[in-house]
């Protein structure tokens, strides 16, 4: 039997906001351990939450960029379950009125367009970590619990079970990772863990409507982890199904290094949550002149971006995608061609050898040694003929340790294209009566040779002489 | 006549006209926990020392001139649900036998800033669960009035101390009446102010939508004193009140000519005690006396209050109590497994009475009994606010027994852990709407045992609740008797 | 009896507390006529009333995103029951 899979997504994003959601503490990451803590988010007997006004403003922000409606009336409630990060042993979190419900986002795979619809996204609080003494929670005989974490305002945003590949869960869920960017509502700092998905996963034989039982894989935090995790929770339960057996519903793990999901196999009672109406937060009541002033302030998201960066400056689909799909990298374009650099070209140096570099060193764009004034600048002097793309790539690399302007580099290095017909004639000469055989092929049909005559001038000017040129002399040369 | 039987107002003068100094009045009080503590106690943890530093620092000020504040030197205690800032703060639990917070509750910081003697934390039942603070996981307190007798609760200690003369003020809580019932008992004065008047951050949760700090006193001019101190808007209590808070002491006049006084026909019910009915009447044949006019009215929802308030209220403390799990605070009961851990600390260290209400609040919460229990209790609990609107369009307060019956036998009811909850039929149903309420003692039972008169206010009119105390409390001598007992012979 | 033997050990799993069998008899019974007592709130119609959490209208309390202080490790792992190098220390997360 063929299987299709269906997969959905809930994803954590922790919000950029200075202080947690319900006290004064500070949200910085990789601060000492239990030292942005106090008496109510430590949750101690007698201290009460107040709502941070920032988190809901990100709230429905975020709902307004997900095409999601927002509720006019919204509360918090208490989600109860016993773990040591969680100091009240409750979860302050959303349950019947989340803040935002029934949007949308578009992804794209493979040019394939597919809308992926959002069910909620709510508001809560994060949870501490812990600090394993053995390898894994399995083997460890004690854990430490660091606070700091406790209370950091997330947004749970809840896909419906709307992907059925995990190429498609990753476009969703760099699709949200985008818009979140773009809104300024978080980090996306995947390796910070600003960033992660509960996942669940199922499979039913192609052409059904019914749903089979899933399994969940919890706190994926990274990319390769998801399509990891997705790929092998669907052969697995493939396998398990062909052999005419049951998926177990259940939370399994993914162990990153082997690339499997294990079970949990933990004796957890079902859950119940009982859940309740947090009375210590009165509700959160929105006008609607609230969600217009909070929807003025939106900047252009990632998709009209993108069709923006198609129209006006004649980018292809993939490359104004790419280029649109972190804000930071729209921006940076957009100061590239500020001054008048060619738009297609900025977008071939910044998804080319910007981004290449960026990615080995693992630096963010906002933070690239060479900025995207020193950039355009760059490409404006290929587009004036002062030097050649292949030169513009090692001035390119001389910009990443040296901040002079690229026009400085270029002179003081002596990487101006040479575009004297008089001095690239004098090298073709020599050239040609130092080659005689390229030149005795050629002649003798093999029009290829040309290329090893080409090299031979570029490497005699060290690159700079300018290369149609060159081609247009050797070739009347050789034919005339 | 000793210092300790006086009130802070007259103490507050007294200071003020260097009749006394304050490390005498503390001496006094003092000396009399040395007397009678043993009989009553009322305390969880004295603390004398700091209490005479206190006493001596506000000396030092009065003889430099300078003005005091009205509690400034005047020895007072503590409910210990009240979070102090480095006392140990108990809930009169074993789960938080050496608690010490590190922050102060607002209310503590509002009383703290009139530089009070503190003279220590005071008994209740545990979590503030119970009506007669045998509850407590330490020991019961007794009633100064019969010391066979509980004091009631939760805030037994509170009145207790009051009426011991062992404080001469005691803050208090009230999620059920835990203020209003042991100040019947205890022949005092105490307020569940609206709630939301008094910021609840810093008080121990037991259930938070209905959870109230009060004043017991002696008096109603001590009462409303102390409420200007304690109530205003805290921005760490989202639920506290923003309304303006005005000079209780204003109302403070002995006038109730044409004060129409409600009468709600459900509280005069069955299972009355008849001497608590008979006090009551004659204190409401008073206020005609006085010139008020009586209006029989009907709150019709009131018999099913009982049943909303002990689902919603457990409820709402199994969840509150939840933290409590042997983690980074409090005891803990060690296990080789966290599971074990939460699950011993929590069995072996919460008593009887707390844990029943946590399965009670657990099941009412629990999926497939959700809608038939909790959620039908909040719908009651509109039905009840409903009651007290309609009333309120024709009355200005609204009158009756604070507890159906004087202060019973210690051990007598403990039990029946129904029978307990249904000496609450007077005091829930105000926690259920939110209302401010006070008992003021209005006779004795013919075996001498005080009896409290209920007084039900509209939402944040405190004020005409003061005024109508007054007037009443003015044309009888009740709060000048104090509890008969040990050294006061 | 409303509650069974089964549905008062999910609730004290629920509630982290034991219940010795030979103490399950008496919890059932304070139980059963405590529940007993409380149907009679199933004989009034509240199909029209809506619930109320709060005990008085309030809405929108919301506290600006400034930083506090925070309350320092000494003083937040002061009552801790067992720390460990600044941290909060627990015994096996997951049981066998």
């Amino acid at each position: 039997m063929k299987y299709e899979a269906v997969i959905g997504l809930e994803i954590h994003c922790e919000l950029k906001t200075k202080t947690k959601i319900f006290c004064g503490c500070a949200t910085t990451f990789g601060a000492d351990q239990n030292t942005h803590v106090c008496p109510v988010c430590l949750g101690m007997p007698g201290v009460l939450p107040t709502i941070n006004k920032r988190v809901v403003e990100f709230g429905i922000k975020a709902g307004l960029a997900t095409n999601c409606e927002i509720n006019k009336y919204s509360k918090f409630d208490r989600k109860n379950y016993y773990y040591p990060d969680l100091p009240k042993n409750w979860q302050t979190s959303q349950y019947d009125l989340p803040i935002a419900e029934h949007g949308w986002v578009d992804i794209d795979v493979e040019g394939k367009k597919k809308r992926i619809r959002l069910t909620r996204i709510h508001m809560e609080e994060d949870a501490g970590k812990l600090v394993h003494s053995g390898t894994t929670i399995k083997d460890s005989a004690s854990s430490n619990v660091d606070y700091n974490r406790t209370g950091v305002p997330l947004l749970e945003i809840v896909s419906e079970p709307d992907m059925s590949s995990a190429e498609e869960a990753r476009a969703y869920m760099e699709k949200i990772k985008s818009i979140m960017e773009y809104i300024d509502v978080s980090n996306c700092r995947m390796e910070e863990g600003n960033l992660r998905a509960d996942i669940n996963v199922s499979l039913r034989p192609v052409g059904s409507k019914e749903l089979g039982t899933r399994t969940e894989m919890k706190n994926i935090n990274s990319f390769k982890n998801l399509e990891d995790a997705i790929n092998y929770e669907i052969e697995r339960q493939e396998e398990v199904l062909e052999d005419g057996g049951h998926i177990v519903q259940e939370t399994r793990t993914f162990d990153p290094a082997r690339g499997i999901t294990l079970s949990m196999r933990s004796k957890e009672n079902a859950h119940d949550y009982r859940y309740m109406p947090e009375p210590d937060l009165p509700p959160i009541v929105t006008s609607e002149e609230t969600i217009e002033k909070y929807r003025s302030e939106l900047p252009e998201l990632p998709d009209a971006r993108r069709a923006r960066l198609e129209q006006e400056y004649g980018l292809s689909e993939y490359d104004a995608g790419i280029i649109t799909s972190s804000r930071a990298m729209a921006e940076y374009f957009d100061a590239v061609i500020a001054d008048g650099a060619d738009p297609k070209l900025a977008a071939n140096w910044i998804m080319g050898d910007l981004s290449k570099e960026l990615n080995a060193e693992g630096i963010d764009i906002s933070k690239s040694p060479v900025d995207a004034k020193r950039l355009g600048e760059m490409i404006q002097l290929i587009m004036k003929d002062t030097i050649s793309g292949k030169i513009a790539k090692k001035v390119f690399k001389e910009m990443l340790t040296n901040p002079d302007s690229p026009e400085k580099i270029v002179k003081d290095k002596g990487l101006v294209q040479i575009t004297d017909t008089k001095a690239i004639e004098g090298i073709v000469d020599e050239v040609i009566a130092n080659n005689q055989k390229a030149v005795d092929d050629y002649k003798g049909g093999n029009k290829k040779a040309i290329g090893a005559l080409v090299g031979q001038v570029m490497k005699a000017s060290k690159g700079k002489a300018n290369p149609q040129m060159v081609n247009k002399l050797l070739a009347e040369k050789l034919n005339g | 006549m000793r210092l300790y039987e006086k009130p802070a107002h007259v103490l507050h003068d007294m200071l003020v006209n260097k009749e006394v100094t304050a490390v005498a009045l503390t001496e006094d009080v003092l000396k009399r926990i040395d007397e009678v503590e043993g009989d009553v106690k009322a305390y969880l943890t004295i603390t004398r020392d700091e209490a005479l530093a206190q006493a001596k620092a506000v000396d030092e000020k009065i003889a430099k001139g300078e003005t005091i504040s009205f509690l400034e030197g005047i020895p007072g205690a503590i409910k210990d649900n009240i979070c102090t800032k480095g006392i140990k703060t108990t809930c009169a639990s074993k789960i938080l036998e050496n608690f010490v917070p590190p922050y102060d509750a607002t209310a503590m910081t509002k009383i703290k800033a009139q530089n009070p003697v503190i003279l220590g934390k005071v008994n209740m039942d545990e979590f503030a669960m119970g009506g007669s603070t045998e509850n407590s996981a330490y020991h019961p307190t007794c009633n100064p009035w019969n010391t066979d007798c509980v004091p009631g609760g939760s805030s037994g200690g509170s009145a207790a101390s009051v009426a011991a003369g062992t404080s001469i003020w005691a803050l208090g809580s009230d999620t059920g009446g835990s203020i209003r019932q042991p100040a019947s008992f205890c022949g005092v004065v105490g307020l569940k102010p609206t709630y939301g008047r008094v910021s609840r951050y810093g008080l121990v949760a037991y259930a938070s939508s209905l959870d109230q700090i009060g004043p017991v006193t002696r008096d109603v001019t001590d009462c409303a004193n102390i409420l200007n101190i304690i109530c205003g808007h805290d921005e760490m209590d989202s639920t506290s009140s923003e309304a303006e808070v005005p000079d209780f002491t204003k109302a403070l006049v002995e006038d109730v000519k044409g004060l129409k006084i409600g009468l709600p026909k459900e509280y005069f019910v069955d299972g009355m005690d008849p001497e608590v009915e008979k006090t009551v009447r004659a204190a409401i044949e008073k206020y005609k006396e006085l010139g008020a006019e009586i209006v029989d009215i009907s709150l019709p929802h009131t018999k099913y209050a009982i049943s909303a308030y002990y689902l919603i209220a457990p409820a709402e403390a199994a969840t509150n109590l939840q933290r409590y799990d042997g983690v980074s605070y409090g005891e803990r009961v060690e296990s080789d497994d966290l599971v074990g851990m939460m699950t011993k600390t929590r069995t072996e260290k919460f008593g009887e009475e707390v844990k029943r209400r946590i399965v009670i609040g657990n099941y009412a919460l629990s999926a497939g009994y959700y809608d038939a229990y909790y959620l039908k209790a909040m719908k009651v609990r509109t039905l009840v606010q409903q009651d007290y609107t309609e009333a309120f369009k024709k009355v200005d307060v609204i009158m009756a027994p604070t507890a159906p019956t004087p202060a019973f036998k210690i051990g007598e009811m403990i039990s029946d852990p129904l029978q307990m909850y249904l000496q609450d039929a007077c005091t829930v149903p105000l926690n259920l709407a939110g209302l401010p309420g006070m008992s003021i003692p209005c006779g004795y039972s013919a075996s001498g045992m005080p009896i409290g008169l209920q007084i039900i206010g509209k939402a944040l009119d405190e004020e005409t609740i003061i005024r109508a105390a007054y007037t009443y409390e003015q044309s009888q001598n009740y709060h000048n008797e104090m509890a008969k007992l040990g050294g006061n012979n | 009896m409303k509650v069974t033997k089964e549905d008062l050990q999910n609730v004290a799993v629920l509630s982290r507390l034991a219940i010795a069998e030979d103490q399950e008899e008496k919890y059932l019974g304070q139980l059963d006529k405590i529940l007993t007592y409380m149907d009679n709130l199933s004989a009034l119609d509240t199909t029209d009333v809506k619930p109320t959490t709060y005990a008085l209208p309030m809405q929108n309390v919301f506290r600006e995103d400034v930083v506090k202080e925070s309350l320092g490790r000494e003083a937040a792992l002061a009552n801790a029951p067992l720390k460990e190098d600044g941290y909060f220390k627990v015994p096996k997360v997951l049981e066998d």
